[in-house]
């Protein structure tokens, strides 16, 4: 009896033993991710990538869609705080309104972090940091990459993303700053193609007709790649060739644009990741572990990719969006 | 204890039986803190619930709500920013502005014999439009008292708040319990509901009750916007939008009866925090789509939709064998 019994505690003991060493072998982290929704590809791809991160680093992130409305995503935030969450990521759909849940997350002693976009707020102690894209330093790969190529000397074509849109606005700018230096790189003529496919083959096709059948177009910019594939179409149907005929550069890397450059049609895009979750794992990892407190502003790369591996990144993008 | 209970009993029981599920998978559920939230950010949901609680018993609907919670929240934005009035100014203002909205619907409604459905569809895109010609950008509200009334809150224990806002909604559904069912008001909101051409025979000025139904849910939408405007700190023109749908959601859960005639305040707000705990459930589980809460809405709909049928049917085959059997009196009429 007595040898039954205290095998028995043995084996409890050995168990609970166990239970403590894994307990203090993982990370161990619930992360609550408050997303907008599943508006785009692009958005739809950042909840896939923020999952494969999580699971890399055996972390259990919870994720709640708000379907593009701010009173879900405060409703989300709160409900993480009620489940004790030991991070809080958040992709805010607007600008204003945060400062009172966010205020509970600070109180509740909740690290926030912001994927993809920033808040307005006058207290910045509300977020530990942001980890968002710089569309400025967007168009400046795009404009420097284009300035290597043409060795300085190009007339070009730009389309626009939405009129008075930020992502519009800081795409030009950049790419203006990178061709200012060239004397010889100009851009002739620029319109908004709305950051769809339909416009910006629309636009397109009145570039080439006003500029001689496409002949004096060395290069055509466009802020994203959608529009940019709609140009192609538009280049292809003049009877010239995307590519060759007719440079182009665009932003985004979306697995089309992969696709188009694997054909020669395209020659380069620059990469928004959809992968705002890994850096900001990493942070909150290291926060977490011995209070390594991270920049305000994480940037996330912004990679050129050419031709050469294109069909290699199709394959590994089409799943994500 | 009566029939016409049951619905409100059936309401109660899902709720409380939702939360126990809910509980015994999540302890940490049954928290205060959980139980702050879901009336804090149920709110404003609440406050413009009531409202269609009493247009839904008068026999019509309210499709204006969300647009008229947006205006609102555009209005407040631009007037204490942009035209430095003062909240103990706007506030009332634009609570006057929304009953007079909603009184002008309910007239139209008496008045041109239109279907409520099609004037209250209408005020929405009229409320919703003129958001835009205030503004269309999301503009944040940076006046001092907003920080002083968000920051204002009962501690519950284990780091819950019961917040303003939320005992603002408690306050407008124990005002809605006591306007329905003890005062003539609230009796002749269900006479015009159970049968309009009674009711007007037993001398209730359908007019007059009409406007003054539709002026409530405008003016309980106005405050709903009130309270929006606070939990956001922010005016949206696109704010809110479906609202009105997620009201009458609420009310139908409730035990309210779509046709009018029955129905009470109370189970609307256990109606709202279904909704809410249903939401709270899937932020909680963390990989279930945000959908499912449609989707257990609906399913939630349409099991009440269902028990309505039946307890009307029972009704009437239980007045027909009292009629049969030549009792004296039928006691309980179907609506």
């Amino acid at each position: 009896m007595t040898l039954i019994r205290s095998l028995r505690r043995l084996l409890a003991a050995t168990a609970l033993s166990a239970v403590a060493l894994s307990a203090a072998h993982a990370e161990d982290l619930t992360i609550g991710f408050s997303q907008i929704g599943s508006e785009s590809g692009w958005r739809a791809a950042e909840t896939k990538v923020s999952k494969i991160e999580a699971d890399k680093r055996g972390i259990d992130l919870k994720i709640a869609d708000a379907q593009q409305k701010q009173e879900n995503q405060i409703k989300a935030i709160r409900s993480f705080i009620a489940q004790g969450v030991d991070a809080i990521f958040l992709a805010p759909v607007v600008a204003t309104g945060w400062d009172a849940v966010l205020a509970e997350a600070k109180e509740a002693e909740i690290p926030v972090v912001l994927l993809d976009r920033t808040i307005d707020t006058p207290d910045e102690s509300l977020y530990l940091t942001a980890v968002t894209s710089d569309t400025v330093y967007e168009g400046k790969v795009a404009g420097e990459w284009l300035a290597e190529k043409t060795a300085g000397k190009c007339a070009i074509v730009e389309l626009q993303g939405t009129v008075g849109s930020s992502p519009a606005i800081n795409r030009k700018k950049g790419f203006d700053e990178a061709i200012a230096v060239h004397a010889e790189m100009k851009i002739i003529r620029t319109q908004s193609g709305d950051f769809t496919r339909a416009k910006g083959k629309e636009v397109m096709e009145s570039f080439l007709k006003a500029e001689n059948g496409g002949k004096n177009i060395c290069a055509v910019y466009a802020h994203n790649d959608d529009m940019m594939i709609g140009a192609i179409q538009a280049i292809k149907e003049a009877g010239l060739k995307p590519g060759s005929d007719i440079l182009t550069i665009s932003i985004d890397a979306v697995p089309d644009i992969f696709k188009a450059m694997a054909d020669g049609e395209a020659n380069a895009t620059v990469e928004l990741t959809p992968n705002m979750a890994g850096p900001a794992l990493d942070a909150i990892i290291a926060y977490k572990k011995d209070g390594t407190v991270p920049p305000k502003w994480i940037q996330t790369e912004s990679r050129l990719y050419l031709p050469d591996t294109a069909a290699a990144e199709y394959d590994a993008r089409k799943d994500l969006y | 204890m009566n029939r016409r209970h049951l619905p409100l009993l059936v309401t109660i029981l899902v709720f409380v039986l939702v939360y126990a599920l809910c509980a015994a998978q999540y302890p940490k559920m049954l928290s205060f803190r959980v139980v702050g939230n879901l009336l804090t950010d149920n709110a404003f949901l609440g406050i413009a619930a009531v409202g269609m609680t009493f247009v839904i018993i008068s026999g019509g609907i309210d499709l204006s709500v969300g647009a008229v919670i947006a205006f609102t929240t555009v209005f407040l934005a631009v007037a204490l920013d942009s035209w430095g009035l003062a909240p103990g100014l706007a506030f009332p203002l634009i609570v006057a502005i929304a009953l007079l909205f909603g009184a002008g619907m309910g007239a139209v409604i008496h008045y041109l014999k239109t279907p409520p459905f099609i004037v209250t569809l209408a005020g929405m895109f009229l409320a919703r439009g003129a958001c835009f010609l205030l503004t269309t950008d999301s503009v944040p509200v940076t006046h001092p008292l907003y920080g002083t009334l968000t920051g204002f809150y009962f501690r519950l224990p284990g780091g819950g708040r019961l917040s303003l806002i939320a005992l603002v909604m408690l306050g407008v559904v124990t005002l809605g319990i006591l306007l329905l069912h003890y005062t003539r008001f609230g009796a002749r909101v269900y006479a015009l509901g159970g049968n309009a051409q009674a009711a007007r025979m037993m001398g209730i000025r359908a007019g007059r009750t009409t406007i003054l139904v539709y002026a409530l849910s405008a003016g309980l939408s106005a405050i709903a916007g009130i309270v929006f405007s606070l939990y956001t700190s922010a005016g949206y023109s696109l704010a809110a939008v479906g609202v009105e749908l997620d009201t009458i959601a609420a009310v139908v859960i409730g035990g309210t009866l779509l046709s009018g005639g029955q129905g009470f305040v109370l189970g609307t707000f256990a109606g709202v925090l279904i909704q809410g705990l249903i939401q709270t459930y899937i932020t909680f589980d963390g990989t279930l789509s945000s959908w499912w809460t449609k989707i257990v809405v609906g399913l939630l709909l349409f099991a009440f939709i269902l028990l309505h049928r039946i307890l009307v049917y029972l009704s009437a085959r239980r007045a027909a064998g009292i009629a049969a059997g030549g009792a004296a009196g039928v006691r309980e009429q179907p609506a």
